[in-house]
């Protein structure tokens, strides 16, 4: 399962708490209501979790009922904007936020909730942001993702590295013991694009500033000379080759050969990953002792970089409303965000929780570790293919993964993000 | 149910002798209302699901589309211009074209070997037409799952490799971008092999013995009685997996897709790929379209001057022939 997606930001949000003075808590004068429900967890524990939490709703709010369809995420990529441009959209589905969320908007069937949402979205502080366009709440996370290097302590101490690398320098130095001691430093899972895009991302993320990061959001551009340098710092950090062999053809997630499966069996020291994957791990390993053996640090500093060495890339798993049942969609939206379900969610290791009282309910050590990191963190950069419009993500991306396969060149992947916006094939 | 329909009295009454003019006429005419009656539902569904969406494709090909909103950017055939002055593209139609003529060169004569060799009485026939039929029975996605496992590297193919012997053929199969298209190629082989040799063996049962007998009176080596009589009359199913094989060829997608998505850095794109990759993973529904309709129109003047040319004679009668 690859749960990748947006997060937060900064944020001002106000703790509204006049109550239900907006649309917020009306759907009982609304009549019955059965919501269509597209989520992505096809897979145990949290699909039946899904099920039970739509339940328990359905048991105090007994006019709003249910039709779960789980889909593949894969799957949102072509049903939403179809299922947008019919007549009958799914009440409440997947959301990612970011660009793609602005793209959708655009078909008008996007409830705006930031009315019905101000009972509830206060404590979500930052992590609400990349819901918003245009300042208006579009949808809401109910759990965040972020990015780090997971590690295998064992491997480590056996190269002899003691503490976890805090620089790029020390990470080079980790890699070249790793080296020496027979294994391969770092898996990579380059067949799949996006993990190569973690890189660039984050050499971007600790070169420049954050003003810089927002600011080229905003306009959608990398004009700014960091972007540029941050692919020159890749290309060295590349040049140490630090991956194991035929990177741009493993996959990430499937198997024991793929990136995920070599760190869990032990042939390979270190992944650049999102939070869940210790559960992608897990699957792919006869080793039951696999979560006492791995630990997570952030992406080390990089000398002379602009960045804030706190900030975060990565993502979250949210839901937006359509306009046919907005209110009983956003209340369910606030449920979901609530005390209850967030320790839920908090126990079954899926992510991060979106409020403070989801992270204190957590119980893994590398998510406390990682919810910590995140709370701290100045900033949480979204994966820049979702916080760029779709096409200029993707395109994005395709130059990251051409440039680990040796085509093109820093210039590149900075020029592709221009020439998608300007509409270039 | 069957009582009831023998019961039932005839609902068209069986004319009686009526005057000979009048009953050509009639029958002329009830022929017509017949195939209406016959085609109609058919021509629904055809065009429905296949001319309506081809037309509608062309449509949305020459806007400049998200796949939100009206349609309103009309760029005419720029998306056409976009996509053939791209490398990627370019490149995309060249791997198609790779796999179709290696196809030809390649899987046609084993098809026709293994399919002459399994025509043969031998111990074991049945059960090594199984096995050489067998991963055509798999789904695509399966098939692509189980390869990309198996040619990772140190993986099933490399061991193998290995333990007998010839561990120098190992390669990035996947990763190595001057050798993935191969690679691909190698299991698109060993996924369709089995359908030519069925087909193949099919047509073989359709070459009468007496023909084969006769040769080899006349004193025809093996050779020659294979090349001079049996060939020839496999012609006819030769063609037709042809045809299926260069279709199958320029719509290559779901292998590709799950074993390389197109890469590395677009050394294994094809045309439908290249679509998904562009078109819907993008947003850009207007250009994907036209990728489509390019697509299309390549298939469709494949299929056109391959049923003209070399299907002409296979298909007589059945295509061309009044009554």
């Amino acid at each position: 399962m690859r749960s990748r997606k947006p997060l937060a930001l900064f944020a001002a949000a106000a703790f509204v708490l006049a109550g239900c003075s907006g649309g917020g808590g009306d759907a009982s004068t609304d009549g019955p209501v059965t919501l269509t429900w597209w989520h992505n967890r096809t897979t145990e524990p949290m699909k039946s979790k899904w099920q039970q939490i739509a339940d328990d709703f359905t048991k105090s709010h007994p006019n709003t009922k249910f039709t779960i369809e789980p889909l593949q995420n894969e799957q949102f990529q072509t049903k939403v904007p179809l299922a947008l441009q019919g007549n009958t959209p799914p009440d409440l589905f997947q959301q990612w936020g970011g660009g793609a969320l602005a793209d959708q908007i655009k078909s008008g069937k996007i409830a705006d909730i930031s009315q019905a949402s101000s009972g509830w979205i206060g404590p979500l502080a930052k992590n609400a942001d990349g819901w918003k366009v245009g300042g208006k709440q579009y949808g809401a996370p109910y759990l965040m993702h972020a990015v780090g290097f997971w590690y295998r302590k064992d491997v480590f101490a056996n190269a002899g590295i003691t503490t976890p690398p805090t620089t790029v320098d020390e990470l080079n130095a980790a890699v070249t013991k790793l080296k020496t001691a027979g294994v391969t430093p770092i898996a990579l899972g380059g067949k799949d694009r996006w993990p190569d895009a973690f890189y660039w991302a984050y050499f971007a993320v600790r070169q420049c500033s954050v003003d810089t990061l927002k600011k080229a959001v905003e306009k959608t551009e990398l004009t700014d000379p960091c972007f540029l340098k941050a692919g020159e710092n890749l290309k060295s950090f590349l040049d140490t080759k630090p991956f194991q062999d035929g990177f741009v053809g493993t996959p990430a997630q499937q198997g024991a050969g793929s990136s995920a499966g070599l760190v869990a069996n032990g042939k390979a020291a270190m992944e650049l990953q999102g939070d869940w994957n210790p559960d992608v791990m897990q699957a792919l390993t006869e080793d039951k002792e696999l979560g006492s053996k791995i630990g997570w640090f952030p992406f080390p500093s990089v000398p002379g970089g602009q960045g804030d060495p706190s900030v975060l890339l990565g993502g979250g798993d949210g839901f937006s409303c359509t306009t046919r049942a907005a209110t009983a969609c956003a209340e369910f939206l606030g449920h979901l965000v609530g005390d209850d379900v967030q320790k839920i969610l908090a126990e079954t290791n899926s992510g991060l929780p979106v409020t403070p009282a989801g992270v204190a309910a957590l119980k893994s050590e590398p998510h406390k570790a990682i919810a910590e990191v995140m709370t701290k963190a100045s900033h949480v950069q979204l994966y820049f293919d979702t916080a760029f419009p779709t096409k200029v993500g993707q395109a994005l991306n395709d130059a990251i993964a051409n440039f680990f396969a040796g085509q093109g060149g820093p210039d590149t992947i900075v020029k592709s993000v221009s020439e998608a916006a300007a509409g270039n094939k | 149910m069957s009582a009831a329909i023998t019961t039932r009295p005839p609902t068209a009454p069986v004319p009686h002798a009526p005057a000979a003019g009048g009953t050509r006429r009639r029958s002329r005419l009830r022929t017509r209302l017949e195939l209406a009656l016959l085609l109609v539902p058919a021509l629904v569904l055809f065009a429905g699901f296949v001319l309506i969406p081809i037309g509608v494709a062309g449509y949305y090909s020459l806007y400049s589309w998200n796949g939100f909103g009206p349609i309103t950017d009309f760029v005419g055939l720029d998306n056409y211009v976009d996509a053939f002055s791209g490398e990627v593209f370019q490149g995309a139609i060249g791997h198609n074209l790779i796999i179709a003529v290696l196809s030809i060169v390649v899987q046609l004569p084993l098809s026709i070997g293994l399919a002459l060799l399994l025509n043969r009485k031998l111990r074991g026939r049945t059960f090594l037409r199984m096995v050489v039929f067998a991963p055509y029975v798999l789904s695509e996605a399966v098939t692509a799952v189980i390869w990309l496992l198996m040619l990772q590297p140190g993986g099933f193919v490399d061991e193998v490799l290995r333990g007998v012997g010839l561990g120098g053929l190992v390669q990035l199969w996947l990763a190595d971008q001057s050798i993935v298209l191969y690679t691909l190629f190698l299991v698109i082989t060993w996924k369709y092999i089995g359908f030519g040799v069925i087909l193949l063996l099919a047509g073989l049962q359709g070459v009468p013995p007496e023909l084969r007998e006769a040769a080899a009176l006349d004193g025809a080596s093996a050779w020659q009685i294979t090349r001079h009589v049996v060939l020839p009359l496999l012609g006819p199913t030769i063609r037709v997996w042809i045809f299926l094989s260069v279709i199958g060829s320029l719509q290559l997608f779901d292998l590709v897709w799950i074993m390389t998505l197109g890469g590395p850095a677009n050394a294994s794109t094809t045309m439908a790929t290249y679509l998904v990759d562009h078109g819907f993973k993008r947003y850009e529904f207007g250009f994907g379209s036209a990728v489509a309709v390019i697509l299309f129109i390549i298939c469709f003047l494949f299929a056109l001057l391959y049923q003209r040319f070399a299907l002409r004679r296979d298909t007589e009668g059945a295509l061309t022939g009044v009554r």
